[in-house]
């Protein structure tokens, strides 16, 4: 078990080393930074002066080294177009992002599990062989049509939430909520619902699959034998044991939900860290996309890691290697 | 193996699968045939012009009969846009899947054949290339290396999804070798290459087959989406999630064509791409009967 966990983490670390050396190869062939940096009117002495100032003068290798260096202490480069360090312009979209990918998977969860147990529970109901092929049906809408569709429905036609932005934020600390705010919730319930239904069917379809498995069990007889009635043993005796493997995919999830938050980030305008991803890839701006993909990598790299960890630790059956 | 016969005989008798083919096929046609189908080439700079923009569908007021379906914000014919835009998508869905099966049959293949160190290292890199998602892979290649059109983008997205059938490659291989028929088959003398064509690849194809009906749906979701984003096609070719995301610009202004239509086409070639898949899903799914 020990010796997992350690490998484990050193196969994270070498991912993570791993996608800085993907990062510098590719950005080899992204345009020359020191003419974004020095600017498209600069002089030949000032481009050689500012190359000198990067580091481009030297071997590969060692403009690697450096750069590894400076990522381990924070230091990303500056951003092109702002001229302020490009972690923190990344940083400082988190809050926003977390916020609606937190909302979308809470909102995936809860309505995901009700209908998945009530689908598992009464499998044969009008209502739960519409709602799997409701499940089936939200597969096939992008989620930018769906964004899409719902402001053309709910922002202009009724004029019922704002089509876009987020609204008034108050920030707490370095963090900035729309949660805390009138202005900021109406924002934020467009566009989590937009990338919550993305993970709404698949949250059905795992939590319908996983409790018709338990259901199917001996002790879920035993326990019905024994006089309990449907909603008791429901709840007690098969959702929680259907739930260990449920949690396992649901952190997965929130990786997919932080990538496909690009595409409703850009839909509905919301100042999150896609927004800027794609703002930056526009704009040539190196720095910050080389700082985002180091974030989310990051990101990844540890949910993946406690995914696994945690599973490691429910399952004790299963032996490791 | 698979019993064909029985597929196709249950597969004559579901509406659904036929209606799903019906439905992709005759989208197939459009796609196919959008040189002599569409009114016109929606991309040929003699034959639009830019005093036909934002024409209203031919039923409205101020709408025309040589734009069915009304004109976009450079004066394209929506309904050509849409025709050529399912070429685009037909072209990138199939070309996804037949690289991805072709290198990830051979990797899947190699790993499982040949095991050890050769197979640890396929293993390794389909791990890492799992945990992330395919979408945000292909956005950062081709947003970053800012190469865009059919190819950049059908070679971006296989470069994620080669692994799950380099996987079941490997795991079909894997259960296959230990079998008895293959250890005659060497025993009389057959060479490797004779075992894996004759003898293991056959007996893979089906769940290949299945994956990839199930992939097909996806990658045209996300080219629509990589396009609609603004990495995926030039502005030069024509694609249906482009086609949506120059219309959102003027949905404010009540003009909801240009978004509609091709959002409709492309909504209703999913549902029956995926209808179908998960049809032949169950059908060949053995657990399942």
């Amino acid at each position: 078990m020990l010796s997992y966990i350690s490998g484990r983490i050193l196969q994270s670390i070498l991912v993570l080393i791993g996608v800085t050396i993907i990062c510098f190869i590719m950005f080899q062939y992204m345009g020359d930074p020191a003419l974004a940096l020095a600017g498209m009117d600069a002089t030949k002495e000032q481009l050689e002066e500012t190359a000198r100032m990067l580091g481009l003068d030297r071997p590969l290798y060692e403009q690697y080294v450096r750069f590894l260096w400076r990522a381990v202490h924070g230091d990303f480069g500056i951003s092109f177009m702002t001229k302020t360090p490009a972690l923190q312009l990344v940083l400082k979209r988190m809050p926003a992002t977390l916020e609606l990918a937190g909302t979308a998977m809470i909102f995936a969860t809860l309505i995901g599990g009700l209908v998945g147990v009530f689908a598992a529970v009464k499998p044969r109901f009008v209502a739960s062989r519409l709602a799997m092929v409701g499940t089936l049906m939200r597969i096939t809408l992008p989620t930018f049509f769906i964004g899409i569709l719902s402001i053309y429905f709910f922002a202009i036609l009724l004029g019922w939430l704002p089509p876009f932005g987020r609204g008034d934020v108050i920030g707490i600390g370095i963090w900035s909520t729309g949660l805390l705010t009138v202005s900021g919730l109406k924002h934020l319930i467009l566009p989590a619902l937009t990338l919550g239904m993305f993970q709404l069917s698949m949250s059905t379809r795992v939590i319908r699959g996983e409790m018709m498995e338990v259901l199917a069990e001996d002790y879920i007889r035993t326990a019905r034998a024994k006089g309990l009635s449907v909603l008791m043993v429901t709840l007690r005796h098969a959702l929680k044991n259907a739930l260990i493997p449920f949690v396992t995919i649901a952190g997965l999830q929130v990786g997919q939900l932080i990538a496909f938050s690009i595409v409703t980030e850009t839909v509905f305008q919301w100042p999150g860290m896609g927004n800027l991803l794609l703002m930056s890839i526009g704009q040539n701006d190196q720095p910050v996309v080389i700082t985002y993909i180091m974030v989310i990598a990051f990101i990844f790299v540890f949910i993946n890691l406690t995914v696994d960890l945690t599973y490691c630790l429910l399952n004790p059956r299963i032996a490791y290697d | 193996m698979i019993d064909t016969r029985k597929v196709l005989r249950h597969y004559f008798k579901s509406p659904t699968a036929l209606f799903c083919t019906i439905i992709i096929l005759f989208f197939g046609v459009l796609a196919i045939g959008a040189d002599w189908i569409a009114p016109d080439n929606p991309y040929d700079l003699r034959t639009f012009s830019l005093s036909d923009r934002m024409k209203p569908p031919a039923w409205m007021q101020g709408g025309s009969v040589a734009f069915v379906l009304g004109t976009d914000d450079q004066g394209h014919d929506i309904l050509s846009t849409i025709i050529y835009g399912l070429r685009t998508s037909f072209l990138v869905g199939f070309g996804v899947i037949a690289l991805s099966t072709l290198v990830g049959s051979i990797l899947g293949l190699i790993a499982g054949y040949f095991g050890r160190l050769i197979d640890a290292a396929i293993c390794r890199i389909a791990d890492v290339m799992l945990s992330f998602p395919a979408f945000l892979m292909a956005l950062l290649l081709l947003g970053v290396l800012k190469w865009q059109g059919e190819i950049p983008v059908i070679l971006a997205i296989s470069a994620i999804f080669w692994v799950r059938y380099a996987r079941v490659m490997r795991g079909n291989v894997l259960a296959e070798k230990a079998r008895e028929y293959v250890d005659a088959a060497r025993s009389l003398g057959a060479g490797h290459l004779r075992i894996i064509f004759s003898h293991l690849l056959p007996n893979a194809v089906s769940t290949l087959f299945v994956i990839a009906a199930v992939d097909l749906g996806m990658v045209i979701v996300l080219e629509s989406t990589l396009s609609f984003l603004g990495v995926g096609m030039p502005l030069t070719t024509p694609s249906l999630g482009m086609m949506i995301a120059s219309g959102y610009n003027y949905l404010y202004a009540g003009i909801w064509w240009v978004v509609l239509f091709p959002g409709l086409v492309l909504a209703l070639l999913i549902l029956a791409i995926n209808l179908l898949g998960d049809w032949l899903r169950r059908e060949l799914n053995p657990r399942m009967q």
